[in-house]
């Protein structure tokens, strides 16, 4: 033991001689822990909000029945049920506004109410009571409470002016829901002996079937272990998921760097130690201890420091999901015990696969081998090879991905593939063109400079392939957001049609609101609208319907169509299909979709396809008129009106002054489209922030990569200034060097990138969200990124060759005294 | 103590082999102090790294006290040079990131044998005492081969294998060197076995054999 520890002290006391060395290995382990855990973090905290959602009452977790084709159906068909042995409970569900915010309500029935429904609230028999009894009280969440702005206890006023019971906190419950009473519910929601859903717990005995009891009005719906958000979702975690991998990977390649270069700076340590009589295994375990407990402080710190980062995204991340999904995630950070150790866990894995070439190096060592430097030209050719090689592989790999992957893991896939193998085929690449530039030098400086690049290049590798990645990814998701953000504001322009867009509260005020409207002069048309939802081949689809209007021919946002399109549209029996829904069903212009409508099967031709970015929901367009004849439950409350600009003010406080509705009811078509635009920025503001985060990883790793090669440059570099070369001409042709290599990585990154962003947009995109978008290519972005790399590395090499220039003549001096 | 018969090896160059050692036979006894000498490429440092067990042998004996070397495991043959042997380098091989002081009482430590009287001793006698704070980049090559003959003489061992110890020292700190070498020899006992191409230095010891042609005569 005692010699062990002797072991560890001597290998430890290395780094105590080498703090920037060591600084570096802690900085790529704490970097690759702490964007991994960040990433997970935002992830997990997700899907607990994803979880807590489906066990609210009948989320997907619960088997349930309902009514197919209206959203309630009476209470006497519970008590039916129950009475035929069915253990059903009733939930009403249904929005009400507080203080101006849109909430879930749920009503419930708590004896009933099955214990094995998810995170249903635990009321004791004293809470049951309360709970009940008048009063009674509305469950909230923390949170919810918080954006409500009231406090515990008090009773806030609905939008139709009654009262809620009052509010109690009920940890366990999502955010933006409120549980009461059924009965409380029923008379908030004016929905008297409704019921939305029953929800069916354990079964005692066998009880009567179905049909037999309600007939046909009620339908089974079983249990998903995957819950619609959660599918939905999917594609963007996966993006997340895949970035915090890349930048994980980018932090190892900093390890590997830092290991390995300890490896090589500590060989005639090891030897001396082999030498002295510590045996090889003893040495080894040692190594191995001395990098696992250098991992476990790093991913502490990393971890600390992936809490903040997933603290800071965590805000964007939520509204990018609420807006594009509707998913309401707790803005605040609560992380398991999991999360932590598994944040550890991947920071020691990650330590032992970035130094286990240098470990088995160490394993592998005879005590007597000697360094051959005369031979690294040999060995730089093998190690090319063999990585070439590897980069053939990797390529075969997303070629074949390409062709035969179906799913959005195999776009993920193809894209990780494509970008190991280009990493890999970089050193080879890079010593093709320092040859070549070596066979054109002319004069022995020129020729020196190409050779010894040559010869830096093993040792520089490493941390160019990060800046390879980083540089990549940066072109590929710059292109591919910009690409999304020109085409997305083209769209909602003609998608936006009308000037103003109106969301009366119910049918009664939509029909107020309309006969009001047609009085005025200043509006020129009324179009109304109406939404109804519909499962087509067992996927959930919007049918959305619009009158047949000019302004709709002129702007609607059609990527193919049929002949005479719109006017086949106005019968009824001809439908747009959304880009999305027609990958996912495989429909082409032609087919007939059927919809099962509340009176009979709807058969709809395809008579065109429609952009819908951002909607994760397939959708069909219908005229207006029919989808109201097929859904004659349509809400009939969304309103657009065609305007002249200068009148929209005037009718805005009009109709609010008539009405009383407020900012979400009625607003212009410039404050929609800032809202979506603002939706959209937020949504990317994430990859954007983790895509400044890769390439600062990169530029660290380039960084400590020239700091730790700096030392072993002097070599090299002290016959030179010997022959008469100034210590800052040498420091200018260093970094003229580093910038060099440097320069045509970036510009090997520049097609990589571009490959990439067309993997997004052709593959990922599509397989992700159903859309795809056309490929443009920015030349200005383009240059600013290979400007930004060359910045980025001049600040890296800046430190060693301010060094190099300061450099006393002692220190290079010395190389001829040790010299051997 | 150290007994070697018919010892031969046999390196491969350019796909030849070339037979460093034919038949190497030796006998070194307890406090006797033996320089060997020989053309460059002759074997002299594989015979020590053979002694030492950092090589192993293709044919014959090495037989240190009661421990047959050749058929050691590397865990014995560490042991070996752990307990019983001491080894200078001509490059020294001090542990640049230990100070002169770690750097003496690094080997008996790891022997867990670290005799601190001992130590003093070996400080006083090598005239390092003001220097043990400093780290071996910041001595001179004399100072730090001495450093490693202290290292190596820590342990008490019963041979001390020293590879062209003053290789890279000028001829006053050579012959300084060696004689305090030679001194501390004396004073623990051991053998002593030099491989040098110094033949005024060769001069100096009990005994002087030459390696030539894979062979000692």
């Amino acid at each position: 033991m005692t010699r062990a520890l002797w072991v560890l002290a001597v290998l430890l006391s290395h780094w105590r001689r080498h703090k920037m060395q060591f600084a570096t290995l802690l900085i790529g382990l704490i970097a690759a822990t702490a964007l991994w855990s960040g990433v997970q973090a935002i992830n997990q905290q997700a899907r607990n909000a994803y979880d807590r959602a489906a066990a609210t009452f009948g989320g997907a977790r619960t088997a349930m029945l309902v009514a197919p084709n209206a959203a309630t159906f009476p209470q006497e068909l519970f008590i039916k049920l129950r009475r035929a042995g069915w253990p059903v409970s009733p939930v009403l569900e249904g929005r009400v506004q507080i203080n101006g915010r849109s909430v879930r309500l749920l009503g419930i029935e708590p004896v009933t109410l099955p214990v094995d429904v998810g995170n249903a609230p635990r009321l004791g028999a004293a809470d049951l009571s309360s709970f009940v009894s008048p009063p009674g009280q509305t469950l909230v969440a923390r949170e919810t409470l918080r954006g409500l702005q009231e406090a515990e206890g008090a009773a806030p006023a609905i939008s139709s002016g009654a009262r809620l019971p009052p509010l109690r906190i009920q940890p366990q419950l999502a955010p933006d829901v409120l549980v009461v009473d059924i009965g409380v519910a029923q008379r908030l929601l004016s929905k008297p002996d409704q019921v939305s859903r029953l929800l069916i717990g354990k079964p005692r005995g066998k009880p009567a079937p179905l049909a037999s009891v309600v007939g046909e009005q009620l339908e089974l719906i079983e249990p998903n272990a995957e819950t619609e958000l959660e599918r939905l979702t999917d594609s963007f975690h996966l993006n997340l998921t895949a970035f915090g991998l890349l930048s994980f990977f980018v932090g190892l390649f900093i390890v590997n760097s830092a290991v390995g270069l300890a490896f090589e700076q500590r060989l005639p340590m090891l030897r001396t130690l082999r030498a002295c009589g510590a045996s090889a295994r003893l040495v080894n375990t040692v190594l191995v201890i001395e990098l696992v407990a250098l991992a476990l402080v790093a991913g502490l710190i990393g971890l600390a420091c992936g809490y903040f980062i997933a603290a800071a995204l965590l805000p964007d991340v939520a509204a990018s999901l609420r807006g594009l999904y509707g998913a309401q995630i707790p803005g605040q950070l609560s992380l398991r015990p999991e999360w932590w150790l598994a944040g550890i866990g991947i920071s020691v894995a990650g330590a032992l696969v970035a130094a286990a070439t240098s470990l088995i190096k160490a394993i592998r060592m005879p005590v007597l081998a000697t360094a051959q430097p005369g031979a690294w030209q040999q060995r730089q050719r093998r190690w090319l090879i063999l990585q070439s090689c590897a980069a053939c592989g990797a390529f075969a790999v997303a070629l074949l991905l390409f062709y035969y992957g179906q799913s959005l893991i195999a776009g993920f896939g193809v894209l990780a593939a494509l970008m190991f193998g280009a990493a890999l085929i970089l050193p080879a690449l890079l010593d093709i063109i320092l040859l070549v530039g070596q066979r054109l030098a002319r004069g022995p400086l020129a020729l020196w400079f190409w050779a010894d690049s040559r010869q830096q290049l093993s040792g520089l590798s490493l941390a160019l392939m990060a800046l390879l990645l980083a540089l990549a990814v940066n072109v590929g998701v710059s292109s591919m957001v910009e690409t999304f953000s020109r085409t997305f504001i083209g769209w909602l322009n003609g998608r936006l049609a009308a000037d103003v867009y109106i969301s009366a509260s119910d049918n009664a005020q939509g029909v107020a609101i309309r006969n009001w409207l047609k009085d005025r002069s200043d509006v020129q048309a009324i179009l109304s609208g109406g939404r109804a939802e519909a499962q087509v081949q067992g996927q959930p689809v919007e049918l959305l319907g619009l009158p047949d209007h000019a302004l709709y021919r002129e702007r609607w946002p059609l990527l193919d169509t049929a002949p005479r399109a719109w006017t086949r549209l106005v019968p009824g029996n001809a439908a747009f299909i959304s880009e999305q829904l027609s990958r996912r069903l495989n429909v082409q212009i032609g087919d007939v979709v059927e919809v099962p409508a509340p009176g009979g099967s709807w058969e709809l031709d395809i008579v065109g396809i429609y952009a819908d970015y951002g909607n994760p929901r397939g959708q069909l367009t219908v005229n207006v008129a029919a989808l109201i004849r097929q859904f004659p439950q349509t809400p009939q409350t969304r309103i657009g009106l065609i305007v002249a600009r200068e009148n929209i003010p005037g009718l805005i406080a009009a109709l609010q002054k008539q009405f009383g509705l407020d900012d979400r009811s009625v607003a212009d078509q410039a404050t929609v489209k800032a809202e979506s635009i603002r939706i959209f920025n937020r949504t990317f503001a994430v990859t954007s922030a983790l895509n400044a985060f890769t390439l600062g990883v990169a530029g660290i790793a380039l960084l400590t990569s020239l700091l730790t090669l700096a030392n072993s440059r002097l070599p090299q570099l002290a016959p030179l200034w010997a022959i008469g070369l100034t210590r800052p001409r040498l420091a200018s042709i260093e970094l003229t060097k580093t910038l060099s290599v440097a320069l045509f990585t970036a510009l090997l990154a520049v097609p990589l990138g571009l490959l990439v962003a067309w993997c997004l947009i052709a593959i990922v995109n599509v397989k992700a969200f159903g859309w795809r978008l056309p490929f443009h290519v920015f030349p200005l972005q383009l240059v600013e990124l290979v400007v930004v790399a060359l910045l980025a590395s001049l600040v890296a090499a800046l430190l060693p060759i301010l060094r190099l220039a300061r450099m006393q003549p002692a220190a290079l001096v010395k190389v001829f005294a040790n010299e051997r | 103590m150290l007994s070697i018969r018919n010892l031969s090896k046999t390196f491969s160059s350019a796909g030849e082999p070339v037979h460093v050692l034919r038949g190497v036979d030796l006998d070194l006894g307890a406090g006797e102090r033996v320089a060997l000498t020989g053309e460059s490429g002759s074997g002299k440092s594989t015979l020590l790294h053979l002694i030492a067990g950092l090589d192993a042998a293709d044919g014959g004996s090495i037989r240190l006290g009661d421990a047959e070397v050749t058929t050691l495991s590397d865990a014995g043959r560490a042991s070996l040079r752990r307990d019983r042997i001491g080894l200078v380098f001509q490059q020294f091989n001090l542990i640049p990131s230990l100070s002169v002081a770690d750097n003496l009482a690094f080997q008996a430590r790891i022997a867990g044998r670290h005799d601190a009287a001992w130590t003093k001793e070996l400080v006083e006698r090598l005239g390092l005492g003001s220097l043990l704070k400093r780290y071996p980049e910041q001595i001179s090559g004399g100072q730090q081969q001495r450093v490693a003959i202290g290292r190596a003489l820590a342990t008490k061992p019963a041979l001390l294998l020293a590879d062209e110890p003053t290789g890279n020292l000028d001829e006053a700190t050579a012959e300084e060197v060696l004689a305090l070498a030679r001194d501390l020899v004396a004073r623990t006992g051991c053998g002593f076995l030099m491989v040098t191409h110094s033949l005024h230095l060769a001069a100096t010891l009990d005994r002087h054999l030459t390696l030539h042609a894979g062979r000692i005569s």
